[in-house]
């Protein structure tokens, strides 16, 4: 892998840039690879790159039915935040998110994280309660929150309007080294260091069956043939429960449609992303001048990629109401993906029923802000059997009663 | 918009007049039952891709619950039926075999 630098893009402008090598190989797959990925979206890269990366595995294929960061990792508004409540979340999602901090060195890839702050707003007596317990619970945690003022969210930003005639800003959670990366740069980046350490992404190939023998993995069903495999991840978000058929288990998982829109692009007006999830909406300015917007979950089972219009509108709606001025925008575009919910709103990575299976889904409508941290914990539990920041979310709490209280992957607050 | 009938007040009623309520015609397992089933009675859901028993209720109309037949890979519905059985009527699913051979469900065929 030629490095990409400061240095390589005078180097390619003198030559007409027909120097730049392809980011990653596309090879046909092999008869057998100590470990196999499904799922090709930023989890299953990120399981694959750190399995090389921390744990000397590189045998491995990341098999993938569209195309890489077709699913939910190029659907998201890319929200990265880490202020949660409970132990477990918060230690996962601040791994996630401190690794971002980094990512784009480590990958040698500009995967465009911008820690520009991200408030959530509290427009209720019970939110302001409950965010400024959060923002105590992340002290302890050491996750750096803070409680703001109204006067303070209206100084980070100008164009929101505190005093809404139904939901008036009462202050907000505030963390200032949330932000957003370019979703599509964290799936790239991925591909190509896993590409560099040997490994095969194998792209336009669908999972059709998982083959198992005496109750251990030996290997998978593609459209491009069987493949053996000493280990396999299941990573597919809104498809586990088909994967997991295959592989004659069950998961606590339904698929929902989330939706997500962006406006005409117009002039830097908001430098920080704005979660209001009392009125179900948030918002963010892209690099490009887009205002990037998103809402809640339709209720009913979908694989289509497509949600219901009326959830479109109640979003704009309630966020014309908090920002007044972007009544006049036009829409450009609008996309759904297909979200994975759990019983308990919370992820699952683990160990499964089938020796050598290991899901990790269920990150729901909020699984972006964690790919760095997710991989990290899947590349451990599936290298050692165990991870320290897995062992709350493994599928057993389920029948246990351990829930984790916090709706991490809720409809709304991404 | 996904429009269902509903079968006790027969109006054609919008989403937004409805709210959805997740897998028709699961069995209650209750105090006295194994942790498996227990478990499987409050979390683990057939999520199919393709056809797929449901239940919504008319809340914003007449109030009650019922059940739909609808497709989750291409949004279709087959139609509605009212909450008082335990297994998709045989209309229904004549129907659907109609449309959509081959198909199953949980036992159902
Ligand atoms: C509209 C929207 C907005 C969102 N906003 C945010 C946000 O702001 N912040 C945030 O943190 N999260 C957000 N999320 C959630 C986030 O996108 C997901 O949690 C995350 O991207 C999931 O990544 P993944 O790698 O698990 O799944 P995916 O990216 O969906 O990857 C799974 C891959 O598996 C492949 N696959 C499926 N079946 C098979 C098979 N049989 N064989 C081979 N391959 C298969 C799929 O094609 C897909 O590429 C949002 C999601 C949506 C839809
Ligand atoms: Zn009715």
């Amino acid at each position: 892998m030629k490095r990409y630098s400061a240095f390589a893009i005078a180097r390619e402008a003198l030559r007409f840039h027909t120097g730049w090598e392809r980011a990653w190989r596309s090879p046909e797959p092999r008869r057998r690879y100590d470990v196999v990925i499904v799922g090709a979206g930023g989890h299953g890269l990120a399981t694959a790159y750190y399995l090389g990366k921390n744990f000397g595995i590189t045998n491995v294929a990341v098999i993938e039915k569209g195309w890489l960061g077709g699913g939910n990792t190029g659907r998201n508004t890319t929200i990265i935040r880490s202020n949660y409540l409970q132990d477990p979340s918060a230690a996962i999602y601040e791994k996630a998110r401190s690794l971002y901090e980094t990512l784009s060195q480590d990958l040698n890839y500009n995967v465009m994280f911008s820690p520009r702050g991200v408030i959530m707003l509290a427009q209720t007596h019970h939110e302001v309660r409950g965010y400024q317990r959060t923002a105590h619970a992340n002290a302890l945690q050491g996750v750096t929150t803070e409680w703001i003022s109204p006067e303070r969210v209206k100084e980070l930003v100008p164009i929101i309007r505190l005093d809404g005639p139904r939901y008036p800003v009462m202050g907000g959670l505030w963390q200032a080294r949330g932000g957003t990366a370019r979703h599509d740069a964290v799936a790239w980046g991925y591909a190509r260091a896993c590409s560099a350490m040997g490994m095969d992404i194998i792209q336009k190939c669908e999972v059709t069956g998982v083959r198992t023998e005496g109750g251990k993995v030996r290997g998978v069903d593609t459209t491009k043939g069987p493949i053996d495999c000493g280990k396999l991840g299941i990573v597919v978000a809104g498809h586990s429960s088909h994967l997991a058929e295959m592989g004659g288990f069950r998961l606590p998982i339904e698929s929902v449609a989330l939706q997500a829109l962006v406006s005409e692009p117009i002039k830097p007006c908001m430098d920080v992303v704005v979660m209001a999830n009392t009125v179900h909406g948030y918002m963010s300015q892209s690099d490009k001048g887009e205002m990037v917007i998103g809402g809640g979950t339709d209720g009913f089972n979908n694989y289509t990629q497509r949600g219901s219009f009326h959830h479109i509108e109640e979003t704009v709606r309630a966020l014309i109401e908090t920002f007044p001025m972007i009544s006049r925008l036009k829409m450009l575009r609008q996309w759904g993906g297909i979200v994975d919910m759990t019983g308990d709103r919370s992820p699952i990575l683990s160990k499964t029923p089938v020796e050598g299976v290991f899901v990790n889904c269920g990150w729901g409508t909020g699984g972006f802000k964690a790919i760095p941290g997710s991989g990290w914990a899947m590349a451990e539990l599936m290298a050692k059997g165990h991870s320290p920041l897995t062992a709350d979310f493994g599928l057993d709490r389920f029948r246990e009663g351990r829930f984790i209280d916090e709706s991490v992957a809720a409809g709304v607050a991404h | 918009m996904l429009t269902l009938e509903c079968p006790y007040c027969g109006v054609m009623a919008d989403e937004t007049e409805l709210t959805a309520g997740g897998e028709a015609h699961l069995k209650r397992f209750g105090p006295g039952s194994s942790d498996e089933d227990f478990e499987a009675y409050l979390f683990e859901r057939e999520n199919p891709k393709g056809v797929h028993f449901e239940r919504w209720r008319h809340s914003h109309g007449c109030g009650k619950w019922f059940h739909a037949a609808r497709n989750t890979m291409t949004l279709e519905v087959y139609g509605t039926y009212p909450a008082q059985t335990s297994e998709p009527p045989v209309e229904i699913r004549n129907k659907i075999s109609g449309i959509a051979p081959g198909w199953s469900w949980r036992l159902f065929k």
